[in-house]
């Protein structure tokens, strides 16, 4: 049986610098997959591929089986692809409701405003509703962000870097949410800088350096991996 | 009208005095969001510093505030003895400090020989700027005329080395110089930083490579949370300690 | 063969003129990335500087050019980048774009100020009547230095961004401002200077071209467009590819001029005829080029607007309309006959204004051609059969509508400037192609038939300016409605961040097409009821730039701003008319609103409303506002006090008083102050309505401006001594880590939020 989410051989290439290298990754439903990695390692850019906003120079990307390449962004959201953005992109003139409204109606569900009002309690802004997304302290838009994608109704969730302004509290309560929505069956892929929550709630993680994958395995295994510490502190 | 004409004059480094840059109790904030909490960093002259620490400490807002582009809300900023505090980033460039800022340090639409022209702001030769690059970096010499942008990785930052190196600075200043780039790059550029800290440059290099510039660099300046939190001789650093801070603790 | 080589030389000529123009285009677009829609004005300006110079005061030619081209031009481009640009460079796209259209529309009014239309001396060519001989063909001097001009300014723009370094240092300026500092170089000098010289590029295009076309502002300022074109072929950045599209615009116009004058060529199409063909084909030729643009991508990095955008409430918009109405309805029995078709003038205004709101306010999309859809309107309705009939009504807003869409589709993929752009050169397609057809408007006017109500007579002027307070009120709360539906949170979702709203499955296309076709229907309204005789030039594409830029300046997401650009736009025309003496400073009054804008890019309305904000809070104040707007009515209509003592009276009543009725009333200052206060405005009301206005001040003119005077001396007089509160700095939803340190993540954030890292 495949993965949910398949990214094949994507390589992406901007004028001669190689951004991401022949990476291969995928996320399962039911498991956080995380994937982590040094600045400027390509993780972002591959979210950008997955998701359609950033064509790949080679490669595949299939979900739940169907080649999905070359689908306009919109298309891959409608089949179950929801994601976030490192630097927030709200809609920021919009109530927080409404935020997630727009989601929840895009995806035909019957009751859209309790939905919305639903998943926002659940990530734990039901009280923010009323507000301007623009208002928002950075930690409650990532919340509000995830509350968004969750109401695309997606199969695959990517977030990138969803715990950076949240204080330990908050992000204690990601990971239980996360691990909850990976319970209900959701593949979720994980960017993350937080290493003690990657290593806490991942099932696997995937290390990215210069654009290629170089390791993989349970959060144990790639810590203790010698490549890995050597990507984060460089050849000694 | 002359270009410089607008120009307040340049301050004059004194390259005898012991310490080339320093930056004392410095406070520098994003609007009311303060990111520097009152840092002290000293680079001795003739010496290579390395600022090390992990993603957000705080780093490149250092070489932001001591190359002059993002203004310091407390502290004061010197170099070569004299307070520069509030003085603008192209007067502190025209005066010989260098900074090659993260990720890319060229022009990508402009050509290589152009990138280089753009050096001499700081009063070196133009032709002296390209034959010294040329001479350090035979493969630029060789794709002189192609567009910055089209370069990979390894030769952008390359070239971006050159530019700064050609300028003859009183400090150079690297951030991230080995972001995106593969080991054996990231060595070659290290030599030309030992290289050029034995002709007796003075160097801050930030890096999240912390083996490879510690072999390079005299002292080092570990930086977490807007804050020093270690300083000392480089041999003296512990490494475990460093994995611990970036790897986050077993 | 001989008229081929003469038409050839024709276009090559005119090439160059717009290779001259564009290239300037597109060296201030490169250096400081906004598109110079005043590029054209600035032209026309130097070309009538030149023709006062040389003609009207028998200057030399060399010291008028060098007056001209070397000193005036690039000092005016200097001061523009300097005074106005500088301050633009993180705004909004919409807000760049207004504030060129603003110069432009200021530039215009200055020359009809300075230059009013007259039998002129001519605008003669250079060494007029030397020509030359060439393959048989006679060539003027003039067209052999147009050429010579264009040959030199590609030859010198390319050594100055080339070969030097100051030039270098613009481009690159371009690329990585803050590593352009950290060389050394003065990225704000660079782009001053790239200004200057831009501005001298325009003036000596604007020259050469009056000495062809003849010296004409408008003609002269569109003409210049054609430039645009060519630098869009060069996707505004190369200089090789900017002169290769004016070569082929000015030889395609040259060929067209050629076929127009041939027997074989068709005199009219279908009953519309050919002959506008030539002067449309520029805007043809950017529209064409425009949409063969490849798609804009997604891009992150959506502008975080932190502004109030508050969704309008049904009882404050029920309650403004209605006030609307009354006001307008209390209001027209004072008036007289041409001030109340004046009034009508500005609702119709108004009404056009509205389409701007969901397209450009709730879905920003910008668009240039808001008069054009309500003069489309207004054709449709003269033409249909059925006289004016609420049927007529209902197919002319569906038809305009659905060419609305129409227009939309080839446009969708355009973004911010080019959209604008597209959307200009639509209107003036539509102007010259179809408005001025003698068939469509018959010596420039329709005749469009009263909506046919029961009960109503729409010709008589004082229910006409009723109605169309209804119908601006209706269609008000048609668009309230629509942004409170999904559509509506659609659109404005596409606005605040296009790569979101595809990552949650918008599809972005219909939501476009949507705007667009809702824009236009409501536009078509304000053409169909605008009833009785109407001239063409009210739809021309030089009236949509006033409008559109007051409506952003009024605030472009609020219907209140639309209302308040319309009414300012039909009240500066009522300002001329009544106030002769003024009517210079009227020309220049729109496009100074909109350079305005570069220091207030909120808009003015959304700070008037804050003023108001705490009166529709307070059911008391509401109640006196209302009663003493009522008693003042009553006043006037028993004879009590004068027309002129009512305008006066309730303006410092509604924009003086009311918004102090709150503090005054439930406020926290102390019951002394608040009652010495409240006599003080009593006092006030007193002189404004009490006075004899019309026998103390006798011209119409001392009395607005008194109303000016009263009104900003008092309001803001009570505001202060009634105002308790310290003040504070607004506490930013980001003062998180005072109490605490900053987690590493919110210092990443915080770098990253002002592009320190990436």
């Amino acid at each position: 049986m495949s993965a949910t989410l398949e990214v094949t051989g994507v390589s992406v290439h901007f004028g001669g610098v190689t951004a991401v290298d022949d990476a291969h990754i995928s996320a399962d439903a039911g498991s956080v997959t995380g994937l982590i990695g040094p600045n400027g390692a390509g993780k972002t850019t591959l979210f950008n591929v997955i998701t359609g906003v950033q064509p790949a120079t080679t490669g595949t990307v299939t979900l739940e089986g169907t080649d999905i390449s070359r689908l306009p962004t919109f298309r891959r959201a409608r089949l179950g692809m929801a994601r976030t953005f490192q630097r927030l992109e709200l809609f920021w003139t919009l109530s927080v409701l409404d935020n997630v409204l727009v989601a929840a109606e895009q995806a035909g569900d019957p009751t859209p405003a309790e939905t919305a009002q639903r998943l926002l309690e659940r990530v734990g802004v039901g009280q923010l509703a009323g507000e301007q997304a623009g208002s928002l302290p950075t930690g409650s838009a990532r919340l509000v962000e995830v509350a968004r994608a969750l109401a695309c109704e997606p199969k695959v969730l990517l977030l990138d870097e969803p715990a950076s302004g949240l204080d330990e509290t908050e992000t204690r309560q990601l990971g239980v949410l996360l691990r909850s929505l990976a319970g209900e069956g959701l593949a979720v892929l994980l960017v993350e800088h937080d290493m003690s929550l990657v290593m806490e709630i991942c099932d696997t993680v995937s290390v990215l350096d210069l654009g290629r994958v170089i390791a993989s395995g349970t959060p144990a295994e790639v810590r203790a991996h010698p490549m890995v510490i050597e990507a984060y502190l460089g050849a000694a | 009208m002359s270009e410089s004409s607008t120009a307040s004059p340049p301050p004059t480094a004194d390259t005898t005095s012991p310490t080339i840059l320093a930056l004392r109790d410095v406070r520098a904030a994003y609007g009311s969001i303060e990111v520097l909490h009152g840092i002290t960093i000293e680079v001795p002259t003739g010496s290579v510093v390395a600022l090390l620490g992990p993603n957000g400490a705080g780093k490149t807002t250092t070489i932001s505030v001591a190359s002059g582009l993002m203004p310091v809300t407390g502290g004061a900023l010197e170099i070569a003895g004299q307070d520069v505090t509030g003085v603008g980033a192209t007067e502190l460039a025209r005066a010989g400090v260098c900074t090659v800022p993260e990720g890319r340090g060229v022009f990508p639409n402009l050509t290589i020989t152009e990138n280089l022209l753009m050096a001499s702001y700081t009063g070196v030769e133009r032709n002296e700027i390209r034959d010294l690059a040329f001479a350090r970096f035979p493969r630029l010499a060789e794709r002189r005329d192609q567009l910055a942008g089209t370069l990979s990785g390894g030769e952008q930052q390359m070239l971006a080395m050159a530019r700064a190196l050609s300028t003859d600075p009183v400090i150079l200043m690297l951030d991230e110089l080995s972001m995106g780039l593969a080991p054996k790059i990231v060595g070659q550029l290290y030599e030309q930083v030992a290289a050029i800290a034995a002709d007796g440059v003075s160097v801050l290099v930030v890096e999240q490579f912390a083996r490879s510039v510690l072999g390079v660099a005299d002292h080092a300046v570990v930086m977490a949370h807007g804050t020093v939190q270690w300083s000392g001789a480089a041999n003296d650093l512990d490494e475990d300690l460093l994995t611990s801070t970036y790897l986050g603790g077993p | 063969m001989q008229q081929l080589i003469a038409y050839t030389i024709i276009g090559l000529t005119t090439g160059a003129i717009y290779a001259v123009a564009a290239s300037g285009l597109v060296v201030t677009y490169t250096t400081s990335g906004i598109f110079n829609f005043a590029h054209g004005a600035t032209g026309m300006l130097a070309a009538f500087t030149y023709w006062q110079f040389r003609y009207a005061w028998g200057w030399p030619a060399p010291l008028a050019l060098l007056l001209v081209l070397g000193v005036i031009a690039p000092l005016f481009g200097a001061l523009v980048e300097r005074v106005v640009l500088r301050n633009l460079r993180d705004t909004a796209e919409v807000v760049k774009v207004t504030v060129t259209v603003g110069l432009t529309v200021a530039m215009i009014g200055l020359a009809t100020w300075l230059w009013p239309p007259a039998n002129r001396e001519r605008f003669k060519g250079f060494f007029d009547g030397n020509s030359v001989e060439i393959f048989g063909v006679n060539v003027s001097w003039h067209k052999l230095i147009a050429f010579g001009c264009a040959i030199a300014v590609a030859v010198g723009l390319r050594l100055v961004l080339y070969k030097t370094r100051l030039g270098i240092a613009m481009r690159a300026a371009v690329d990585d401002r803050n590593l352009a500092e950290l060389n050394g170089a003065r990225p704000g000098f660079a782009s001053m200077v790239a200004w200057a010289g831009s501005a001298s590029l325009a003036g000596l295009a604007g020259i050469l071209l009056a000495a062809e076309v003849g010296l004409n502002i408008v003609p002269l300022t569109l003409l210049v467009v054609s430039a645009y074109s060519a630098a869009i072929v060069g996707r505004l950045r190369s200089l090789p590819w900017t002169f290769v599209g004016a070569l082929i615009l000015g030889l395609l116009e040259a060929y067209t001029l050629w076929a127009n004058g041939s027997s074989w060529f068709p005199r009219e199409i279908g009953g519309f005829s050919t002959s506008g063909l030539r002067g449309a084909l520029p805007t043809i030729f950017l529209f064409v080029v425009l949409i063969a643009l490849p798609q804009a991508r997604l891009r992150a990095g959506a502008v975080r607007i932190r502004e109030r955008a508050v969704v309008p409430s049904w009882s404050m918009s029920l309650l403004g309309t209605g006030l609307l109405i009354a006001f307008v309805a209390s209001l027209v029995g004072l008036l007289t006959r041409a001030n109340t078709l004046q009034l009508s003038n500005g609702l119709v205004l108004a009404i056009a204004a509205l389409s701007l709101v969901p397209l450009t306010g709730y879905a920003g999309q910008l668009s240039l051609a808001p008069l054009t859809f309500a003069g489309l309107g207004a054709v449709i309705m003269a033409k249909l059969p059925w006289n004016g009939s609420v049927l007529a009504l209902l197919v002319t807003v569906a038809i305009v509508a659905a060419i609305g869409a129409l227009v939309a589709l080839p446009a969708l993929r355009l973004q911010g400037i080019y959209l604008a752009l597209a959307t200009g050169a639509f209107a003036i397609m539509v102007t010259v192609l179809i408005f001025n057809q003698s068939n469509v408007f018959t010596n420039g006017a329709v005749d469009v038939p009263p909506l046919q109500i029961p009960g109503l007579d729409l010709a008589d002027p004082a229910q006409k300016a009723i109605f169309l307070s209804v119908a601006f009120s209706a269609l008000a709360l048609v668009v309230v409605t629509v942004r409170r539906s999904r559509l509506g949170r659609r659109m404005v979702a596409m606005k605040d961040s296009p790569l979101a709203g595809a990552t949650v499955g918008m599809n972005l296309t219909g939501t476009k097409l949507a705007a667009f076709a809702l824009s236009a229907g409501i536009a078509a309204f304000a053409g169909a009821l605008n009833t009785g005789k109407v001239t063409a030039d009210l739809y021309s594409f030089d009236q949509s730039l006033p409008l559109v830029l007051l409506v952003v300046v009024g605030g472009v997401s609020a219907i209140s701003g639309a209302l308040f650009g319309g009414v300012l736009l039909g009240a500066n025309a009522l300002l001329a008319t009544i106030v002769p003496t003024l009517s210079n400073v009227t020309k220049v009054l729109p496009g100074l609103a909109g350079i305005s804008l570069g220091r207030n890019p909120d808009g003015a309305v959304p700070q008037i409303e804050e003023n108001f904000a705490p009166v529709g809070r307070h059911l008391p104040s509401i109640v006196i506002a209302i009663a003493g707007a009522v008693v003042l009515r009553l006043l006037t209509g028993l004879g009590v006090i004068g027309n002129w003592s009512f305008a006066v009276g309730l303006a410092v009543w509604v924009l003086a008083v009311v918004p102090n009725l709150p503090a005054l009333l439930a406020g926290s200052a102390e019951l002394g102050r608040r009652f010495a206060v409240g006599m003080g405005l009593l006092g006030v009301m007193g002189v404004a309505a009490g006075l004899d206005w019309a026998t103390l001040l006798n011209a119409s003119g001392w009395r607005l401006l008194m109303i000016v005077v009263i009104v900003a001396v008092a309001g803001p007089a009570a505001r202060s001594a009634l105002d308790t509160t310290v003040r504070t700095p607004a506490v930013s939803p980001d003062l998180i880590g005072i109490d605490r340190p900053f987690t590493p993540a919110e210092i990443l954030e915080a770098e990253r939020a002002v592009g320190a890292v990436r």
